[in-house]
């Protein structure tokens, strides 16, 4: 029998909640956030989301898997930081573009932040893999 | 143009399943064009080597620890280049015959090739760790092919016995070479044959010479390493002919002549060499004799064959290398016929047994004809090549000093009882009478008959003539070795020499020998029980003694409680850091209190609070909702000193622990472990240390503030360089981004490795089956 405090609060909840976490991921490198905090707060959101309808639907919302998640976050940093070999720099090295976005303000763009949305996805993978392998139980 | 032939032997080898797919009769014909090529090419080369010229070429590799890829040709790596190539041209056909049909052929011919490859590589090679490489690679390939028809239990042991004791002695090479690098400045085999002195008068010339012994002896098969050279046999019979008798085995048997010039010269070197060559020599001559299996008997008189020539590389005279280099064509000639010869006996009869085999002349006359050839020459008689090689190895013991009538008495002895087990491979298998009157002659594919009878008939040849030995870089083989320019004659016929004689000698005894074998061979059955204690025993004996001892520090350290895991954890940690402590005197810091502010106290006192509760509360599930307290008290100290990151990654990881923690509660079963009251005064004891001890150090990290001038560099450079105004988040994704990288990989690891945990039930091991053996 679902709680329906918790269905409401959920439905609620979790948009907000997910637009958060990207939120954070992307203010990190100005302001506290990243890519770690990011992660754990969207894991928590989807854990939120199995206590109230069940494991199975959680996955079912995330469409993919958590153990792709993890895979395609480490490829993402990992490209990341290859970037640098085609400007023969060494591994890791952080390329920037700028855009002009109006005459004062200029946006740094660089790889740092796919670095950064690779951990979020990474961490995301992980959390939910372990805890929902545990709660799905037998 | 060296890497160049090199490296396009580890290409075809990469080519050869797709090759061998496409072509699946002819592919060993295609297969062998390389090598062939690769011979003429070599062969091109002897003008200039034999005009005393040296090519060297060298590539960078690891310039900074003086590692080159560097390729050194003079004669004796020419010499061992015209055999491994040209043997190899011929074993490739060969195995297309012998292997054709079986399903995995086209990863013989890979691993064949790629053997072939690392072989050529070593004796070419002029830098001493590129060197040490090929090495290694040869040992990996053998292993390969040896347990080729990997379904058989004894070919997989026999494979591995093989790897252990090369690799093993590969090791103890490694160390030596080093040594030698480090003695003399360089690792560069052209400038160690200038420096040969520093080595030699080294304080350290004992430990190399035992180390790179150590490589050489177990890689040629010498006593007491020789046990895995008949198990290798497993192997099928153009591996045996390839590696275990014309390259791989005198991979050692280079090294040393390739050394001499270096470690050579020297009483011990002469001695240790001389007494184990001379003592494997006897062995491998005397327990052929007493075999019945065709191919064990040619194993053993391989490592008569080996014994020989460490031997005669101890004897170190101008003479003796003669007779070695001489010796190093013949063998191959003729054993890799034999060998040759072994495997299509086997092929046709399906049996290798000596005692058995009858009449084969009839039914294989061209395979006949090669083993008899072959044969004549093991045995050392005229016109063979084998009897010039045998002639030059009786003057050269003679010629020398030192303990000549032992060493003439065991070369006789050995070279006798080879002629008698010569004589009971040909005699009855091929000319004794067989159970069926008319067996009908077998029809040999031309690449079965192509690989026994060349070298055969080569053997003949250069027996006649032997002088072409000479210009074919033998010369200029023996000029390397001793350092000195070298004239060599070869003959036939002497004249009456007291050489004639002692070969006259020889076969009067092995004559007799040969018909008292089977007498000798009963004797040796009841002697078998010595056998058995030998050095395979002794093999075997550590591999079981390793084992055992795995298994039972695997049970010590791996109990499966979770609180053993910990407590060693925490045991070893205190025992490192406080043994720095105390060794380094690091009990400084100051405990003045300075101002505390509510919010401080109260949140240590809920912290402190919180910790006993965990201790004392008797649910499990109160006490992990305690350590989350704890937690979040840390965050709330993380919050009030200004580190905003750091709060809320410690909020959320603490969150996510205690569900964490409540789900793994929630199935654990019921039972509890209860400590005695002894083993709970242990654990106070260890969480007090470990309690104390981090105290200590976060105090002794508070006082030792100043100096860091990285601080001072990230809050510089954060936004210049990277872009950013979060120093702590540019630091984890950009300056420091390694590290983080390294974290999400461990992370994805125990993701993974839970996942792997929970869904995998003990019942599924069901749907796991071992491969019946």
């Amino acid at each position: 029998m679902q709680s329906i405090i918790l269905a409401t609060a959920t439905r609620i909840l979790m948009p907000m909640l997910l637009l958060f976490s990207a939120f954070i991921l992307f203010r990190g490198h100005n302001l506290p956030g990243g890519g770690f905090i990011g992660g754990l707060v969207a894991s928590a959101t989807f854990i939120l989301h199995s206590y109230t309808y069940g494991v199975r639907s959680t996955l079912a919302l995330l469409r993919v898997s958590p153990r792709t998640l993890i895979g395609v976050g480490l490829l993402l940093s990992l490209g990341s930081s290859c970037v640098a070999f085609l400007y023969g720099k060494p591994f890791m090295t952080g390329q920037w573009g700028e855009i002009q976005l109006n005459a004062e303000e200029i946006w740094h763009l660089g790889t740092p932040i796919f670095f950064d949305i690779g951990v979020y996805l990474v961490v995301i993978g992980a959390v939910l893999t372990i805890i929902l392998s545990l709660a799905e139980g037998d | 143009m060296i890497l160049a032939a090199v490296v396009s032997v580890f290409i075809l080898a990469l080519a050869a399943p797709w090759l061998q797919r496409l072509l699946p009769n002819r592919a060993g014909w295609v297969l062998s064009i390389l090598p062939l090529a690769l011979t003429v090419f070599f062969a091109s080369k002897i003008p200039q080597i034999n005009g005393g010229q040296i090519i060297v070429e060298s590539h960078a590799w690891v310039p900074g620890l003086g590692v080159n890829l560097t390729f050194y040709l003079d004669g004796l790596s020419l010499v061992f280049s015209l055999l491994i190539c040209g043997v190899g041209t011929l074993i490739v056909i060969y195995s297309g015959g012998y292997l054709s049909g079986h399903p995995n052929l086209g990863r013989f011919y890979l691993f064949l090739l790629f053997f072939m490859a690392s072989m050529l590589g070593l004796v070419l090679a002029g830098n001493l760790i590129s060197l040490f490489v090929f090495w290694e690679l040869t040992s990996i390939s053998s292993y390969f092919l040896i347990g080729f028809d990997h379904q058989r239990e004894s070919a997989r042991t026999a494979a591995l016995q093989a790897l252990l004791v090369t690799g093993s002695g590969g090791l103890a090479l490694l160390a030596g070479v080093l040594l030698m690098g480090w003695a003399t400045g360089s690792l560069e085999i052209n400038e160690l044959l200038t420096r040969a002195d520093m080595i030699r008068d080294n304080v350290l010339y004992i430990p190399i010479l035992i180390l790179v012994l150590l490589g050489a002896f177990t890689k040629s098969a010498q006593v007491p390493f020789h046990f895995w050279l008949p198990s290798a046999m497993e192997g099928p019979a153009p591996v045996s002919a390839f590696l275990h008798s014309v390259t791989m085995v005198k991979a050692g048997v280079y090294l040393l002549l390739r050394l001499s010039p270096v470690l050579g010269g020297t009483e011990i070197w002469q001695l240790t060499l001389t007494l184990f060559g001379a003592t494997t020599m006897v062995t491998g001559a005397l327990m052929a004799l007493v075999q019945t299996d065709f191919k064990l008997l040619l194993a053993y008189s391989t490592v008569n064959g080996l014994g020989t020539l460490v031997f005669l590389t101890g004897l170190g005279t101008p003479l003796a290398i003669q007779a070695a280099m001489v010796f190093l064509v013949v063998h191959a000639l003729y054993k890799g016929s034999l060998f040759l010869s072994a495997g299509v006996v086997d092929h046709e009869t399906g049996n290798r047994d000596l005692s058995r085999l009858r009449g084969l002349s009839r039914q294989m006359p061209l395979i006949s004809v090669a083993a008899v050839l072959a044969a004549v020459s093991m045995a050392g008689l005229p016109p063979l090549l084998g009897f010039v090689g045998k002639e030059l190895i009786y003057e050269s013991i003679l010629t020398a000093s030192g303990l000549r009538w032992l060493f003439g008495a065991a070369a006789v002895l050995a070279n006798a009882v080879l002629l008698a087990a010569a004589a009971i491979m040909i005699l009855r298998p091929f000319f004794g009478a067989p159970d069926d009157p008319h067996p009908k002659a077998h029809a040999l594919a031309l690449n079965l008959w192509l690989g026994p009878v060349l070298p055969a008939l080569l053997g003949l040849i250069l027996g006649l003539f032997p002088n072409l030995v000479v210009q074919s870089a033998v010369a200029s083989a023996v000029s390397a070795v001793t350092a000195r320019p070298v004239d060599m004659h070869l003959a036939l016929w002497h004249g009456f020499t007291p050489l004639l004689a002692l070969s006259g000698l020889t076969v009067a005894c092995g004559a007799l020998i040969y018909l008292m074998h089977t007498g000798l061979r009963r004797i040796a059955q009841r002697g078998a029980w010595l056998a058995a204690r030998g050095p395979a025993a002794w093999y075997f004996g550590s591999l079981e003694r390793l084992k055992q001892m795995a298994g039972w520090q695997t049970r010590v350290l791996q109990s499966g409680y979770l609180h053993h895991y910990v407590l060693a954890i925490v045991l070893t940690t205190l025992a490192l850091v406080g043994y720095t402590f105390v060794h380094k005197g690091g009990f400084q810091f100051s405990l003045e209190i300075g101002d505390i502010r509510l919010v401080e106290l109260v949140v240590a006192i809920l912290m402190l609070a919180a910790a006993f509760v965990t201790v004392w509360v008797p649910s499990r599930i109160g006490a992990v909702v305690a350590m989350g307290v704890i937690g979040y008290g840390l965050a709330l100290i993380f919050v009030e000193f200004g580190a905003p990151d750091l709060a809320m990654t410690q909020f959320l990881i603490e969150t996510m622990t205690v569900i964490l923690f409540v789900w793994v509660i929630y199935r654990l079963p019921k039972l509890k472990i209860e400590f005695a009251r002894l083993q709970r005064l242990r654990n106070a004891l260890v969480a007090v240390a470990s309690g104390t001890l981090m105290s200590i150090l976060v105090l002794v990290a508070l006082s030792v503030r100043e100096g860091s001038r990285l601080s001072v560099f990230f809050a510089e450079n954060s936004y210049v360089l990277a872009h950013g105004r979060n120093i702590v988040n540019v630091i984890i994704v950009d300056f420091r981004g390694m590290d983080t990288l390294g974290e999400i990989t461990v992370l994805a690891l125990a993701g993974v490795g839970v996942y792997t945990l929970l869904k995998l039930k003990p019942e599924d091991s069901e749907a796991i089956k071992m491969p019946e053996s």
